[in-house]
């Protein structure tokens, strides 16, 4: 090698090749992202403008080493568009300023495959990169394809699988795509269901409302609603199912699906039929009872506007002597019949008749659109025809008969408990008129005028019969629940009707003047069985407290009536014990008075029966000669059981009390149910209580043996404990009015 | 009728994605006629955006760099767009000989194109999932697979938040990213702001709207809540080419210029 080559030129001189480089790294900067910090982009710079500078200037020069420069520039992810060009200028106007013009021929051929370098390689690199997006594009839809076919299989599944029905249906109403809980909820296939719209899938039963809904959402208006309705099944049957509709939107927003969700609640309904029919029917007679009675009786009423002509009837029976059936066959015996009659009944009734069993052998026919008492007549005739022929029964043959009050009024004439009323007189009236019949209520006639009457008249014979009898019930001490004295109570064994209670005749007695004689046999028999009492049991024997009606005061001999009465019997008189109203007392003539005087004098002791509930001025009572006040039942119903608990009630109690203490007269309280109230009352100072806690009212024989046991009566309890004072003070309407409960008419 | 919710989106190559249009500015060619429209109208409005975006793959580079050079060894790269041109693994074991390296990209194909490349590739692993949801991220076999929780770990967020609205939380996410971090560990932050060139952002903003990731701009400040709780690595919060440049001598002309803040925290 000592011999240098000819041509061979000048290795390029490092700084020079440095100046290059730099500036060319200055020319191509930014112009894309190149992965390098400026010192490693200048080493590969170096070694480029290196690789150049040779090629150049070699003998003979080697421009196509310009291609892999090009190449190389790509490769170092010099891709920005303007890298080339800058390139280009960059080493055509360096490298003949750095070694002179002869190498412009070489720079011109070697720039030219350096750009035909740098586009090939830029070329590949392009179509290498699209085609990785491309695919990349391709495996990502791929993919996005699978997840979309994998969600819409777990939609189709929840779609199949759902235990609810799904529909979907076009804005038109068609079905176009139902799940098979649908068509197994219907029993059409989905085929069948295709052929079907919306609108064939209303029931006669479907509330107007419910279409409504489906119009506006059809409309846009509603996006979805929720409704329970009924559907026929493909063979008829009815199911209740309990409906979603949506309403599906497109983008724009337009309603383009209707989508249905359904739950078949059939069962859930059945169940609360079920329960509705308990609630609503009597077990016995699966006839109705009196709840659904007395509510579509109501609601005859309460459809029908102030201008109905609608009417309303009712046919109200209660059968004969059905307590001695029950009485002397048994329980079994009696049910059995309450079950042929119910069934015998229903065959009677006809359309628009509801028939309804109210109480024990009280039945009711109620015909919700009368027309006319003709119809009610002929439904009564119809009944008594049906009761006719003997039942057979546990192998014995039993007549039944009924007696049949009917009502028929105009739904404006009347209100459902006045009709009720009424009915209850009707009946009464045909039965006093004689078992067997019926009675249709005439409104321009007193209906419980004329049952009077009819009692009225048989009453003189009644007592010349001797069809009266007296119980007893025991009025006790407060504070031992031990037996003071007893009230003695008359009833009425009336030959077909029954045994008749007080208040029935009562007041056709006294109007008709019976009442004299009547009383006058109960005062004697009550003597009788007092003295009985008082020559077996002596100092412990309970007085007897009699009833005396104002019409017997008047009487001028009642005084020495007595006194003859209590001599012949030996009862002494302060075993005796007159109870008169607080409107006997308060007439302003005297005999009642001189009598009271004169019975006083004796001995017996006077009571004011059913206190409070007159209107008099309490003042008389100090004037008057009375012994003891009897509080009147319905004060004490407010005592009677802690959720009844009536603090104003409890007041007038207390106040009332006071007042007798004051004048120094006992106090008994009547009506008395429950431990809780004989404890209230108790404390609140009263002395004596009368009522179902102690005993009801019993025959003079019962009374012998429960006062041979001697036991107190009735459950003796402290009174409750601190009732929260004024908790419950006025919250509750007073139950003042209502039926008294005082036990005398048991 | 519609795509439910639940079904994924379609893929759409003619609606611009981020991820490709970043790989344009960068002088890649994965991207589509669509991307390449919007980033040239993007340009036209705003000529610096490229170079903002070189910036951006420059911060990312550095700083891999720094966290290699403290041993950092692998790297979960959240948002991490089209592998075009230096890309974190490279970096990563170009400085420390072996590194494992997750990607993670909510765009399908940047995820199957990054499949793709790193198929052969055992260090490296690409999960599709969402930042806002960690436990997606954390949680993926693949994730797991490659990285110790225990260990020290690098987590890039580099230009992915500003697609992330307030709505979503970001800080609180954030934050359980934080509490998967062992101690020692980085976070890598870079974001769009609209601080250094306001009469850009607003133009720049609306472009985005039309991609499947609108942007959110965030001041220094709101940056500097979201990295709460990291300890901020010298030189803290800064415009992209004054983190750490490789030659600190080199002057730097108007860096505001180069919206967008960057900052490296620790997790302490
Ligand atoms: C501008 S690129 C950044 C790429 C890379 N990190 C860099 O800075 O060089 C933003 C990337 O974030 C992705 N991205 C946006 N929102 C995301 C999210 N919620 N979860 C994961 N990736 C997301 C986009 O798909 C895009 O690829």
């Amino acid at each position: 090698m000592t011999e240098p080559p000819a041509a061979a030129p000048a290795a390029p001189d490092r700084d020079t090749l440095d100046a290059l480089a730099a500036h060319w790294a200055e020319e191509v900067e930014g112009t894309s992202y190149v992965p390098m910090a400026a010192d490693e982009l200048q080493e590969h710079l170096l070694e480029l403008a290196g690789l150049v500078v040779e090629a150049v200037r070699a003998e003979p020069p080697r421009p196509e080493v310009g291609a892999e420069v090009g190449r190389r520039l790509v490769a170092a992810h010099f891709t920005g568009p303007s890298t080339l060009e800058r390139t280009v200028v960059l080493l055509a106007d360096r490298l003949p300023a750095l070694y002179g013009p002869e190498v412009i021929p070489a720079v011109h051929a070697l720039t030219g495959a350096l750009a035909a370098g740098y586009a090939a390689t830029l070329r590949d690199r392009t179509l290498d990169e699209q085609e990785a997006i491309r695919r990349a594009v391709l495996v990502a839809r791929q993919h996005t394809e699978q997840a979309l076919h994998a969600s819409e299989a777990r939609f189709r599944a929840m779609f199949h699988e759902a235990a609810i029905g799904i529909g979907l249906g076009d804005m038109e109403g068609r079905i176009l795509e139902v799940n098979p809980a649908m068509t197994r909820m219907f029993g059409h296939t989905a085929d069948e269901f295709s052929a079907l719209t919306v609108g064939e899938l209303a029931h006669p039963d479907d509330a107007p409302a419910v279409w409504r809904l489906y119009e506006r959402l059809l409309r846009g208006e509603l996006d979805n609603f929720r409704v329970e309705k009924r559907f026929f099944r493909r063979d008829g049957e009815v199911i209740v199912g309990h409906l979603t509709l949506s309403l599906v939107r497109d983008e724009e927003g337009r309603p383009s699906y209707q989508l249905a969700m359904l739950e078949d609640v059939s069962e859930r309904h059945r169940l609360q039929q079920h329960l509705t029919y308990q609630a609503y029917h009597d077990p016995l007679t699966t006839l109705a009872n009196r709840a659904r009675f007395t509510e579509r009786l109501e609601k005859v009423f309460a459809d029908a506007g102030p201008h109905s002509t609608r009417r309303v009837g009712v046919c109200y029976l209660d059968l004969d002597g059905f307590k001695t059936i029950n009485d002397s066959l048994g329980h079994h015996v009696g049910d059995l019949m309450l079950q042929e009659v119910a069934r015998r009944l229903g065959a009677c009734a006809g359309e628009g008749e509801l028939v309804a069993r109210t109480g024990g052998d009280e039945f009711v026919v109620l015909v919700e659109d009368s027309q006319g008492v003709d119809r009610l007549v002929g439904l009564a005739d119809r009944v008594l025809a049906a009761l006719a022929p003997p039942l057979r029964l546990a192998g014995q043959e039993l007549a039944v008969g009924a007696s049949i009050g009917v009502v028929e009024q105009a739904v404006t004439d009347t209100t459902a408990s006045e009709l009720m009323r009424a009915a209850d007189i009707t009946l009464y009236t045909a039965k006093a008129e004689g078992r067997g019949r019926w009675a249709v209520h005439d409104p321009s006639r007193d209906e419980a005028e004329t049952a009077r009457f009819t009692l009225s008249a048989a009453l003189p014979m009644a007592v010349a019969h001797d069809e009266f009898f007296v119980l007893y019930q025991p009025l006790v001490s407060l504070s031992d629940h031990r037996v003071r004295g007893v009230e003695a109570l008359v009833r009425w064994q009336h030959p077909r009707l029954g045994v008749l209670s007080p208040a029935l005749f009562i007041g056709p007695a006294e109007e008709t003047g019976v009442i004299v004689p009547l009383g006058r046999s109960v005062l004697e028999t009550a003597c009788r069985d007092a003295r009985d009492w008082h020559a077996e049991f002596g100092s412990a024997a309970p007085f007897v407290s009699v009833n005396v009606a104002p019409r017997q005061l008047h009487e001028p001999g009642l005084v020495a009536e007595v006194a003859a009465l209590l001599d012949r019997t030996g009862l002494p008189p302060d075993r005796l014990q007159v109870e008169l109203t607080e409107r006997a007392l308060t007439t302003d003539e005297g005999a009642p008075l001189k009598a009271l005087d004169g019975l006083r004098a004796m001995g017996v002791r006077i009571a004011v029966d059913d206190f409070g509930t007159g209107y008099s001025n309490l003042s008389y009572l100090r004037k008057l000669p009375v012994d003891v006040i009897k509080l009147d039942g319905s004060f004490g119903e407010g005592l009677r059981e802690e959720e009844l608990y009536d603090e104003v009630d409890e007041r007038i109690v207390g106040t009332l009390v006071d007042l007798g203490h004051a004048l120094e007269l006992t106090v008994t309280a009547e009506g008395v149910e429950t431990a809780a109230q004989a404890a209230r009352l108790r404390e609140l100072g009263c002395d004596e209580g009368q009522g179902w806690l102690f005993a009801p009212a019993l025959p003079a024989g019962d009374v012998a043996t429960m006062l041979r046991r001697g036991e107190p009566l009735g459950e003796l309890t402290a009174a409750s404990p601190s009732r929260p004072a004024g908790l419950r003070a006025g919250s509750r309407p007073r139950r003042r009015a209502g039926p008294r409960r005082d036990g005398r008419g048991a | 009728m519609q795509r439910p919710s639940w079904a994924p989106e379609e893929i759409d190559v003619d609606r611009p994605s981020a991820a490709r249009v970043y790989d344009y500015y960068l002088g890649g060619l994965h991207n589509f006629s669509a991307d390449r429209d919007m980033a040239a109208r993007a340009v036209a409005d705003w000529p610096e955006l490229p170079r903002i975006m070189q910036a951006n793959r420059a911060f990312l580079r550095r700083a891999v760099r720094h966290l290699a050079a403290q041993g950092i060894d692998q790297f979960l790269d959240i948002g991490s767009g089209i592998p075009t041109v230096g890309n974190v693994h490279e970096i990563a074991q170009a400085a420390l000989g072996e590194a494992r390296v997750v990607y993670v990209d909510i765009d399908p194909v940047a995820v199957a194109h990054a499949r793709a490349l790193l198929a052969d590739d055992p260090t490296t692993g690409v999960v599709e999932a969402d930042f806002t949801d960690p436990s997606s991220v954390l949680d993926d076999p693949v994730t797991r697979s490659l990285i110790d929780f225990s260990r020290p770990v690098g987590v890039l967020v580099v230009a992915l938040l500003h697609f992330v609205g307030d709505d979503r939380r970001p800080g609180e996410v954030l934050a359980r990213y934080r509490e998967a971090m062992a101690p020692g560990s980085h976070l890598v932050l870079s974001h769009a702001s609209a601080d250094g060139a306001p009469e850009h952002a607003d133009e720049h903003r609306a472009l985005y709207r039309r991609t499947a990731t609108p942007m959110t701009m965030r001041s220094r400040d709101e940056v500097a809540g979201l990295v709460a709780g990291f300890t901020l690595v010298e030189p803290g919060i800064v415009y992209l080419p004054q983190w750490r440049p490789d030659d600190p001598s080199a002057p730097l002309e108007n860096p505001e210029r180069f919206t967008g803040h960057a900052v490296v925290g620790r997790r302490d």
